[in-house]
């Protein structure tokens, strides 16, 4: 028993010394080989009697166990020491700079389109287009703008050439000729956003040529001015984001309705910044009213029968509004500096229930 | 139109305190563009009474003053020689602003006195230019009263007047609005007339064609004889001048005060200057007249004139002549007050391009009832100012027949107006803006004023109902909608969204350029129609509707180089032009790559930018619109603004759905761009419709248990062979079996002989019902060799 308890003694203290797996495997095949030591020790057993061998049988079975669970300690051991090692030298520079991924933006414009888009879209209104070059008919005479009515002095409207009859097209001024097509092409009730760009001749500090407009109609039996005070405030108060942004109607004209009416809102220049929501001064952001009796005569539809009304604002002015750019003519400059400042994520797509902005 | 506060006084007896006139002109609809009110510079400035004045002991010239400012006694230092003790000055304090430069009054020392305000000038006070002393008081008021309220100071409104609202380009208009409004009562006291004494020498007749009558209806003339014409009175000229008019003579002072104060334009000629009588007719071909405004006018047939036996001396309702006007020296006045038709007078003055305060009025609508009344009141002005005698009225034309009645249903208000408004209200509003109404059955028949020619029919009565009992009564009734929203865009918008979005999300920025652009630029992309130019453009290099939005996104790519970003990835989706008839425009998703893939980098060297680059981002765009880029064929008839080597179109069947390449260097150079550039153009209206399914349920996923296996071929074929055809090859060799095929290699040189390239392909092979054995990839690669054989004339590499 004495030389199986030294054999025990010498195999684990050899494991514990190994150095390296290949070391350490030595003393295993020294031990448990096919020809190691304890291995021989249990072929002997064959010769005891069963009393002995049964003895014998167990006490090298607990020895061969033993070894074994030494064996495999000392191979993890050893391992992560090697791999600690390893770890040690491969260190990498964590403060380098990624490389570079990139991505681009989205205008301004597009965002605010799909901002509006998706409030009124909330309240059943679809979204109509309509052609740039308009005739004469589209753009002013079915608004109830005649030939030579002063509002159309207000409009700095771009023409094209002469056709042989005498006629000319002209850039739309405003998207309100999409009223007009969609008057003519739908039976009401009609509820319809319309945006796009415009054109005006017009260009200085705070105009351009080309600009956007987003138009807004509805055509039924019942809807009156208290339902277009209760659109656009409730549009307002989405819009912009902030509580409690005051809204002020007042009555204004243009040919295409009446009543008409100027819509403003509240806002504070304390301290040379301007600020939407409560405070002394007005913004003014859109104009609106009842559709003319005239304009959906011109349009076949029953003055009598139907009514409604139309807004129309600008896109890049409360644009400007609600994120605070200064100048509108760099709206169309495409300077990639200006556009990674104010344009916004791709993947941030405007919704009313999941926020129109972050 | 601008007015003083005393001016609107003269119609509206009212003691409403100057905030609250400017928020009720604003709710009805008078948008108020500024009110300049000199009480708000004088804020701080006190009466105050000069108890003693010394000399200052250290100057000839200054004073020093005891000054008493009602509570306390201050000593002030004043160089002024009319200071004396006794009198009643105006004295600012440490901390006022002095109007004329601005700064802010300190306390300080002068000459070693010290000075605790300042005595004022007029001209300190931005109140006239008299600097000969300080203001010396004519008033009762205590010391210590603010100076706004002993100055009678006339705050100047400034009002945007909507083209409906002629009769507000008129003072009298605009405080019948206040009145009824309840701001105070209108001052309506009928116009005197003046007893003629002898008939006008002059005569009128009207001479219009048949048809055409109403460009003038109603012509009253008269002449005063013996007037003496020089400066008008100061509160004239005084009025004149606060709203920016420049007084002329009396003459011309008159008709500008009637013009402003009761919108009616009137006219003078020097009578000895006129020969013979005055005729309102159309002007012949041919003759011309020297204006007012001293450029000579050719007339035409079209145009309403005044004329004389010499020919035209006006031009009705714009301007007169210059040779009949009224100068110092005329003794003898022909006074004309006419009626004039808007569309007649805007279009005199449209086609001779003469804006004037008469044709701002014509063209908008002058009341018919006011040309006596005009008539009148100038004779009675030019009597008082400049003497002389009148003579009767000489008449021509009628003033045409009163408007018919409009019927009003009062519950209009509320169906139309949304406002909840007792009738009895509305007839108190109608009544004060002039309306008479008359019940009738169901509803009012309500006759217009004649002022208001604006107001036509029953919507108009009811927006004159809501204007002024306010629009803030109106209450805002929440939309009636579906209890759920139906999907708001179209198949092409949602479209276009995907697309702009999958597009940036590439690394390529959003632009909104202008739909016009540079005629000598819009050749090279195609442009030739003549009717595409714009007629007025804003400028020559914004001349014609764009045929591609390309150009504008490489000048853009080209000023972000300027500005040293030499890398712009940029894109837009606008429309291009084809024709000039409405419609006749595409909607394209363009973009544009200059320079290199990114920043130098030390892990990630960038690469200039290539055609594939741009075939990517089309292609991307295509995925990103619903369409299956496997069907996609390239063709290499690319327009002409891409690198004839190096560009080619997307086909969808016979459908050019994009182009896309290097951008040809010739045209870059010509936008002034420098650098070479790739770009693409996605034609979003060519693509076929998204097909609607019936549902949305997606085919079972069909994967394969059995291991795929990947087989490298390298072909050499013939330099011209196109990756396409030999992609195209090897995936038709076993449709079933072939999953996948991609190009890891190209290369030309030495090894592979002149006129040849090796290009090597991975081809991943795949059976749905089996794992492949290798007898059976061995004989697919041989059917893939002699496809390629076959397709290319290509052969595996030795």
């Amino acid at each position: 028993m004495d030389n199986l308890a030294s054999l025990r003694d010498e195999v684990l203290s050899a494991a514990a010394a190994a150095a390296t797996a290949a070391e350490l495997d030595e003393v295993r095949v020294a031990a448990l080989g096919k020809k190691g030591r304890l291995t021989g020790l249990m072929k002997e057993l064959g010769g005891l009697d069963p009393e002995t061998r049964k003895a014998r049988g167990q006490a090298l079975n607990a020895v061969k166990d033993e070894v074994a669970a030494a064996l495999d300690a000392r191979k993890t051991e050893l391992e992560d020491a090697a791999l600690n090692a390893r770890l040690a030298q491969e260190v990498a520079d964590v403060t380098l700079p990624v490389r570079p991924e990139v991505s681009g933006m989205i205008h301004p414009i597009s965002q605010t389109m799909d901002e509006v888009i998706a409030i009124f879209a909330q309240m059943g209104f679809t979204v109509a287009e309509g052609p740039e070059i308009e005739d004469d008919f589209h753009n002013f005479t079915a608004l109830n703008i005649p030939p030579e009515h002063p509002a159309r002095q207000m409009h700095d409207t771009f023409y094209l050439p002469e056709q042989a009859d005498g006629s000319r097209f002209v850039l739309r001024t405003h998207t309100s000729p999409v009223q007009i097509r969609t008057m003519q092409n739908q039976t009401p009730p009609i509820r319809i956003v319309a945006p796009g760009r415009t054109y005006r001749c017009d260009s200085d500090m705070t105009h351009t040529p080309m600009f956007h407009q987003i138009e807004g109609l509805v055509i039924d039996k019942a809807t009156h001015f208290g339902h277009l005070k209760g659109c656009l405030v409730e549009f307002v108060q989405t819009f912009f984001e902030v509580s409690e942004v005051p809204v002020r109607f007042r009555p204004s004209f243009f040919p295409f309705t009446e009543p008409s009416a100027e819509v403003d809102i509240g806002c504070s220049r304390k301290g040379g910044e301007l600020t939407i929501g409560a405070g002394d001064g007005w913004l003014e952001i859109l104009g609106c009213g009842m559709v003319h009796p005239n304009v959906l005569a011109a349009c076949g539809l029953d003055p009598d029968e139907y009514q409604g009304f139309a807004f129309g604002m600008g896109i890049e002015r409360i644009a400007m509004l609600k994120y605070g750019i200064p100048d509108l003519r760099t709206f169309f400059d495409a300077d990639l500096r200006w556009l990674k400042h104010y344009g916004f994520v791709p993947l941030d797509l405007p919704t009313v229930t999941g926020g129109l902005s972050r | 139109m601008k007015f003083t506060l005393s001016w609107l006084k003269e119609y509206l007896d009212t003691e409403a305190p100057l905030a609250t006139l400017d928020a009720a002109l604003t709710a009805l609809g008078l948008e108020v563009e500024g009110i300049e009110d000199p009480a708000a510079a004088l804020a701080g400035f006190i009466v105050a009474d000069v108890v003693e004045c010394a000399d200052h002991p250290d100057s000839d010239h200054l004073h020093v003053l005891a000054v008493n400012t009602g509570t306390e006694t201050v000593q002030v230092v004043c160089g002024a020689p009319n200071a004396h003790a006794g009198m009643k000055g105006i004295l600012a304090r440490p901390g006022v602003t002095i109007p004329i430069d601005g700064t802010v009054l300190k306390k300080g020392k002068i000459r070693g006195i010290e000075s605790q305000g300042m005595m004022c000038s007029f001209r300190e006070l931005c109140l006239g230019d008299d600097h000969a002393g300080i203001v010396e008081l004519d008033t009762d008021a205590p010391a210590g009263t603010p100076v706004a309220e002993v100055l009678s100071l006339d705050p100047v409104i400034d009002l945007s007047i909507t083209p409906n609202r002629a009769d507000c380009l008129g003072v009298r208009g605009i405080a019948r609005d206040l009145a009824a409004k309840g701001l105070g009562r209108f001052k309506d006291e009928p116009v005197a007339k003046v007893a003629g004494t002898f008939d006008s020498p002059v005569g009128v007749t009207i001479d219009l064609p048949a048809g055409q009558e109403k460009a003038c209806p109603l012509f009253v003339g008269r002449l005063i004889r013996g007037v003496k014409n020089g400066p008008s009175p100061k509160w004239v000229q005084d009025r004149l001048s606060a709203v920016g008019l420049r007084p002329i003579s009396a003459l011309v002072d008159i008709t500008n005060l009637v013009s402003l104060s009761r919108a009616r334009p009137l006219h003078v000629f020097d009578a000895n200057k006129l020969s013979g009588d005055v005729v309102v007719r159309f002007a012949k071909d041919g003759e011309t007249m020297t204006a007012l405004d001293g450029r000579d006018h050719a007339l035409r047939s079209d145009l309403l004139t005044i004329c004389d036996a010499a020919g035209p001396q006006s031009i009705a309702g714009v301007m007169g002549g210059a040779p009949t006007g009224c100068t110092e020296d005329t003794v003898d006045v022909f006074l004309e007050s006419a009626l004039f038709d808007t569309v007649a007078v805007a279009h005199a003055g449209r086609t001779l391009q003469i804006d004037s305060d008469a044709r701002y009025r014509f063209e908008r609508g002058v009341d018919p009832a006011s040309v006596f009344d005009g008539a009148e009141l100038a004779t009675a002005l030019i009597l008082e100012f400049c003497g002389g005698t009148a003579s009767h009225l000489v008449v021509a034309g009628a003033e045409p027949a009163p408007r018919a009645p409009i019927s009003f249903r009062p519950e209009r208000v509320k169906t139309l107006g949304g406002m909840n408004l007792p009738a009895a209200e509305m007839a108190e509003i109608l009544a004060r803006l002039g309306f008479a109404a008359a019940v009738e059955s169901e509803c009012l028949m309500v006759t217009p004023p004649s002022w208001r020619g604006d107001v036509a029919a029953e919507h108009d009565l009811v927006e004159e109902i809501l204007r002024v009992a306010g629009y803030d009564a109106v209450p805002a009734v929440p939309m009636p909608r579906p209890p759920m929203p139906k999907v708001a865009l179209t198949d092409a918008q949602r479209r276009r969204g995907w697309v702009r979005r999958t597009l940036a999300e590439r690394g390529l920025t959003e632009a909104v350029t202008f739909s016009f652009m540079d005629s000598r630029h819009a050749v090279l992309f195609g442009w030739s129609d003549p009717m595409l130019k714009v007629d007025n453009p804003i400028s020559s290099e914004l001349d014609v509707m764009r045929p591609s939005v390309l150009p504008n996104l490489i000048a853009a790519a080209g000023r972000n180089a300027a500005r040293g970003i030499a890398d712009a990835a940029l894109f837009e989706i606008g429309p291009q032009f084809f024709g000039p008839n409405p419609g006749e425009q595409c909607l394209v998703a363009a973009g544009v790559r200059a320079g290199k893939t990114g920043p130098r980098h030390w892990g990630a060297p960038p690469r200039a930018a290539d055609a594939l680059d741009a075939k990517a981002d089309a292609l991307a765009a295509l995925a990103a619109a619903g369409m299956a880029t496997g069907g996609v064929q390239v063709r290499r008839d690319a327009p002409t603004w891409y690198h004839p080597g190096q560009s080619g179109t997307l086909c969808l069947g016979r459908t050019v759905v994009a182009a896309f390449g290097a951008l040809h260097p010739g045209v870059v150079k010509k936008l002034g761009v420098k650098g070479r550039l790739v770009g693409f153009e996605v034609f979003l209206d060519s693509l076929p419709a998204i097909k609607k399914k019936a549902s949305k349920t997606r085919p079972l996923l069909k994967v394969s248990p059995y291991p795929a296996v990947d087989r490298d071929f390298a072909f050499v074929v013939d330099e011209t062979v196109e990756a396409e055809r030999l992609i195209r090859a090897v995936t038709g060799a076993d449709k079933a079996l072939v999953q996948e095929v991609s190009v890891f290699d190209v290369f030309t040189g030495d090894s592979v002989g002149a006129g040849k390239k090796s290009m090597a392909l991975s081809v991943t092979l795949q059976a749905m019902d089996r794992t492949l054995k290798d007898e059976e990839i061995e004989a697919t690669a041989q059917k893939i060799v002699a496809a390629v054989a076959q397709a290319t004339g290509g052969a595996l590499r030795a």
